[in-house]
């Protein structure tokens, strides 16, 4: 079964194959389940001219915010950006681009680019800035507007443990996007707290299957918190 | 007087059935979590992906792993699901959350809402906010009846770029109820010692004022 084994040791090995221009769909909400450790890689590898899709984009100095230091983003499409100074700094001086989608658009766009559907009608979105230029159809009276699906040249994942197969599965609220982005990369690296042997997952409890992921590697995680809220004990 | 922040969420909580899936957003919203009427039980969905979102974690229970829409860390209750970000706007656009509760710039008499952008501000982003009106049975939007200048946010029409387009039902300001009927603002309550005239002072849309117009009740 060695065809089916996808745990590399290296990010180098993770990420090879990342050229310049090239897209890459990443998991996570705000800095909740994201793949630390291959985002350190991409700016160590210095790519540029990246599109990142993302719902969100980091904060400064931490997640995705630290391809924004040496302007390795050209493009982000997310649905969120408002966490991060030198976001803003660069979308308004010209440096970077950014293409605001609606957070069940943007996941439903990973899902359909991962199953193969090239684009779907929703309502979301209609009649404001977004729909601008979209296709236009009713259904039973209600109009919806046509949205294209989105694939990865590489998705960029965090999940909780996987196998050495690439079936993942995920903890609590780090999953978020992380399901979608892994089935719409043309190639799907995963990062995981734990990497387990086939058979220790149990197959009905599995998030992603395997069929997905590309290579696996197991990283150590920091696990910012964005704003912690805790309220005293009773 | 003008209702608080806290009066307007202890007023949107009224609007909680037993058994509502209910999605609160950032602000006001939130804050009716802390008032859901005695013998109610809603269950929140969080639209990163947690169905029965609870309280906000004790210190020991903090997990980095475990937030809201916020971003905020959170805990989960006893028979909460969670789940991937298609999935939780799988439920939101099938219209499955009963009711949604969201803060706007402004509203207008056609049911339409302006919540995300002002032009020539840095915009940052819609997040779930155009999927949550397009999506939910009920949408409600509390917001002040005018802004700090006196002037009305309640309009014939938006002027600011649209979140959604015919879409709320109501909205709970700090003076009145009121309800999108036939295309105008219907009075449905007015706050505790505001009066009928304020309202319509206030209000720049087609306001519809029926004969008795109940006192708004917490």
């Amino acid at each position: 079964m060695s065809g089916f084994d996808k745990v590399v040791t290296s990010y180098e090995e993770a990420m090879a194959g990342l050229q310049d221009g090239m897209t890459v769909i990443a998991g996570g909400f705000g800095l909740c389940g994201i793949p630390e450790g291959l985002i350190a890689q991409i700016k160590r590898m210095g790519t540029r001219q990246l599109t990142v899709v993302s719902n969100n984009c980091g904060v400064d100095g931490f997640g995705l915010g630290v391809l924004l230091e040496d302007k390795q983003i050209k493009k982000m499409v997310s649905s969120y950006v408002g966490e991060n100074a030198l976001f803003e700094k660069q979308l308004l001086n010209g440096e970077l681009e950014v293409e605001l989608t609606p957070q069940g658009t943007l996941a439903e766009k990973m899902r359909a680019g991962g199953a193969g559907i090239p684009a779907f009608f929703t309502a979301t979105g209609y009649g404001t800035p977004v729909g601008d230029g979209k296709e236009v159809r009713e259904f039973n009276g209600r109009p919806y507007i046509l949205e294209e699906a989105i694939t990865g040249d590489f998705a960029i994942v965090k999940a909780w443990k996987a196998d050495r197969y690439g079936n993942c599965v995920y903890r609590h609220t780090a999953q978020n996007f992380n399901p979608m982005a892994a089935t719409a990369g043309k190639i799907t690296v995963v990062e995981v707290e734990e990497i387990v042997e086939p058979g220790e997952l149990d197959p009905s409890q599995i998030h992603t299957p395997g069929i997905y992921v590309n290579r696996v590697i197991r990283g150590t995680f920091e696990k910012r918190i964005e704003r912690l809220h805790v309220r005293e004990e009773a | 007087m003008a209702l608080t922040r806290e009066q307007i969420a202890q007023r949107v909580a009224r609007e909680f059935k037993d058994g509502d899936y209910v999605n609160l957003g950032i602000g006001i919203p939130t804050l009716a979590a802390n008032y859901v009427p005695d013998g109610i039980s809603v269950m929140l969905q969080s639209e990163n992906g947690l169905l029965g979102m609870g309280p906000y974690p004790t210190e020991a229970q903090v997990d980095a792993d475990m937030i809201n829409a916020g971003k905020e860390t959170v805990t989960a209750i006893t028979g909460s699901s969670i789940f991937s970000s298609a999935e939780s706007f799988a439920m939101i656009r099938g219209g499955h959350v009963d009711i949604t509760v969201l803060g706007a710039f402004e509203v207008d008499q056609h049911g339409n809402i302006a919540s995300w952008m002002i032009p020539g501000k840095l915009v940052k982003g819609m997040g779930g906010a155009m999927d949550l009106v397009a999506g939910a049975k009920n949408i409600i939007v509390t917001m002040t009846h005018a802004d700090k200048y006196g002037n009305s946010k309640l309009l014939p029409e938006c002027t600011l770029p649209l979140t959604g387009v015919n879409c709320i039902t109501r909205i709970i300001t700090d003076l009145a109820v009121l309800e999108i009927r036939d295309g105008a603002f219907y009075l449905a309550e007015h706050a505790p010692g505001v009066s009928i005239e304020e309202i319509k002072k206030k209000t720049a849309g087609k306001l519809i004022v029926p004969e008795h117009v109940p006192e708004m009740l917490f």
